[in-house]
């Protein structure tokens, strides 16, 4: 664990505990990276940010940052939040009431001469783009501005790490994207490691270098959101990052020639199997990007093309865009994939029809380090 | 109009505000943040002057102050003096009676921090003194102010108590409430209606001011 710790990156953590949160996270952030912490309500996404400004003790665990312990459970080390220069934007933003703009920046800069620091919470006040408003209270600001308030506050400390806790969930849609925007071009200007907390997907994969998935307090998969969601490490994480198409098959050999076998069907995967044992049951997964319609009438005979044929069971019209649900005879399995809402008309899908795909080869994305049945029981 | 009485009523007011105010800062904040399992218990003692009749209090504090008790013994040791009917006597008498009106709206203030705004300090790099001055104290001002104003009003009017342990010792333990009732019982109704618009304008003018001071300010406009 230590060689790890010393390594390039700003902020390594790896913190255990049996309970009472369960945890057994490791992760690391580098200067200038945003990792997004990601998981279901009450994955521990909250409770390893505490633990990294200090507010939080897990019972084994070292979390260093620039080289410094800031916890070492086996050397007894815990540093108070105050020691550990910590930039925290908390989900409510926690803004003190009865101070102003001006002065909750202010009170961040106890690290300054006195002189300085009224001059210097205006400067960061006018950076988040609040100038004119230093003199608000924060029952005076609106959400947005609250949220940039906030912002300032953590910054003012010149952190080591700027930690949000789903800083963009407590304002209304315009202002998110607003201030999604603004934090991606804040990035540029600062160069330390900054962890998000969110539970909106859609979010992290557009701010974050690298996703890290959380479930009951684990580290469960950690990497660029691209890769991510197109080779999920097991069902579990397949499911937390909301995709569908996860299905169980056989690996078979014919011919001397390796295939997947799928119910009826007899699937060619691009790569992964022919390191597999012959007969081993294995989860695999399908982006729905790599799912691809047939016209009517004209099947596809490409090579790799892996026709398979279902009804549908279900069309889902969410505006320029329709998901459809297919249902195959060989189990309950259902294949999901999006197509453009006029060419669903143009091959007149409807519930009931039936309708072929092709499922692409080089996406199919096999999970062989799993047993495929877990994930069934909780889906 | 017997200004001796209102004399001694305005100090003993004055002691027992002075006196409870840290008691009640203290405890308000421990029982505020404290998790244990007899915290039901303490918050039941504290409360408890509150639902005891008057007398019974002032009886028990008679006999705890008494030559005969450990207390009374205790304090006759240490300053060679008695409690009952004395200034000090009912001065004590009245912090017991007064303690919760001293600690509940305390209390309340302080259970009504969010706990991160604390922590969001603590990031700050503010250390828990600094927070306490900083933070929790102007955000807990308008609980002290009101556990003040009650404490002054309640200890203005305290009959029962007073009487059981103090008597009516002029200079010191008659109070304005204790010479409103000698004034009734000589038949001096217009003695007694003078001091009662004297109690009632000093109550008055007290809690006046003091809501004043705590009055709604810009921050908590919502």
């Amino acid at each position: 664990m230590a060689e790890r710790l010393t390594g390039g990156e700003r902020l390594a953590v790896s913190v255990r505990q049996p309970g009472p949160i369960p945890l057994a996270a490791d992760f690391h952030c580098a200067a200038g990276e945003l990792l997004a912490l990601v998981g279901p309500s009450g994955s521990g996404k909250t409770t390893l940010l505490r633990a990294i400004a200090g507010l939080y003790r897990p019972l084994n665990g070292v979390i260093a940052c620039n080289g410094e312990r800031w916890l070492d459970t086996g050397s007894g080390i815990m540093c108070r939040p105050q020691q550990r220069r910590v930039g925290i934007v908390f989900q409510d933003y926690a803004l003190f009431p009865h101070l102003t703009a001006r002065d909750n920046v202010r009170l961040a800069l106890g690290h300054l001469e006195p002189q300085t620091r009224p001059a210097r919470a205006e400067q960061w006040l006018a950076r988040v783009r609040l100038d004119g408003l230093a003199d608000r209270y924060p029952v005076e600001l609106s959400g947005g501005q609250r949220q940039r308030v906030a912002l300032a506050r953590a910054l003012a400390r010149e952190p080591q790490v700027l930690l949000l806790d789903e800083p963009f969930s407590a304002v209304d849609q315009v202002t998110r994207r607003r201030l999604q925007r603004e934090l991606a071009l804040l990035r540029e200007a600062i160069r330390i490691p900054i962890i998000l907390v969110t539970h909106d997907l859609d979010e992290a994969v557009m701010l974050a270098d690298r996703l890290c998935v959380l479930h009951g307090g684990r580290t469960l998969q950690a990497g660029a959101p691209g890769e991510l969601l197109r080779h999920p490490v097991s069902p579990e994480v397949a499911r937390l990052l909301d995709r569908h198409n996860v299905f169980e098959g056989e690996v078979v050999s014919v011919a001397g020639q390796r295939y997947l076998q799928w119910g009826p069907y007899r699937l060619e995967v691009a790569e992964g199997l022919e390191a597999l044992a012959e007969g081993s049951r294995i989860a695999w997964y399908l982006p729905d990007s790599d799912v691809v319609l047939h016209r009517r009438g004209r099947p596809s005979r490409g090579e790799r093309e892996n026709p398979v044929t279902g009804q549908v069971i279900e069309m889902v019209v969410l505006g320029g865009m329709t998901s459809i649900t297919l249902g195959f005879d060989h189990g309950r399995e259902t294949l999901r994939f999006d197509i453009a809402t006029h060419a669903a008309r143009r091959n007149g899908l409807a519930r009931g029809e039936q309708a072929t795909v092709s499922l692409l080869a080089g996406g199919i994305h096999l999970m062989p380090d799993v047993d495929p049945t877990i994930d069934e029981e909780r889906a | 109009m017997d200004w001796t009485a209102l004399s001694v009523s305005l100090r003993l007011a004055a002691f027992t505000c002075l006196l409870l105010l840290p008691v009640g800062l203290l405890l308000g904040r421990w029982l505020a943040r404290a998790r244990f399992h007899a915290k039901p218990l303490c918050e039941a003692i504290v409360a408890l002057p509150l639902v005891l009749p008057p007398t019974v209090l002032g009886f028990y504090l008679m006999m705890s102050f008494g030559s005969e008790a450990p207390l009374g013994t205790l304090w006759q040791r240490v300053t060679g003096e008695g409690l009952n009917f004395t200034f000090t006597g009912i001065l004590l008498a009245s912090l017991v009676a007064n303690l919760p009106f001293a600690v509940q709206p305390v209390q309340r203030a302080f259970e009504s921090i969010p706990p991160n705004l604390r922590e969001a300090a603590w990031c700050s790099g503010l250390s828990p003194w600094q927070t306490l001055w900083r933070i929790e104290l102007p955000l807990v001002w308008p609980g002290v102010i009101s556990a003040l104003a009650l404490t002054f009003a309640h200890t203005l009017g305290e009959f029962g108590v007073i009487l059981m342990v103090g008597g009516a010792i002029d200079g010191e333990t008659r109070t304005l409430a204790i010479a409103i009732y000698d004034r009734v019982q000589a038949f001096d109704e217009a003695g007694a209606g003078a001091m009662s618009a004297m109690l009632l304008t000093v109550s008055f003018l007290t809690i006046g001011v003091v809501y004043g001071l705590a009055g709604r300010r810009r921050w908590r406009r919502g």
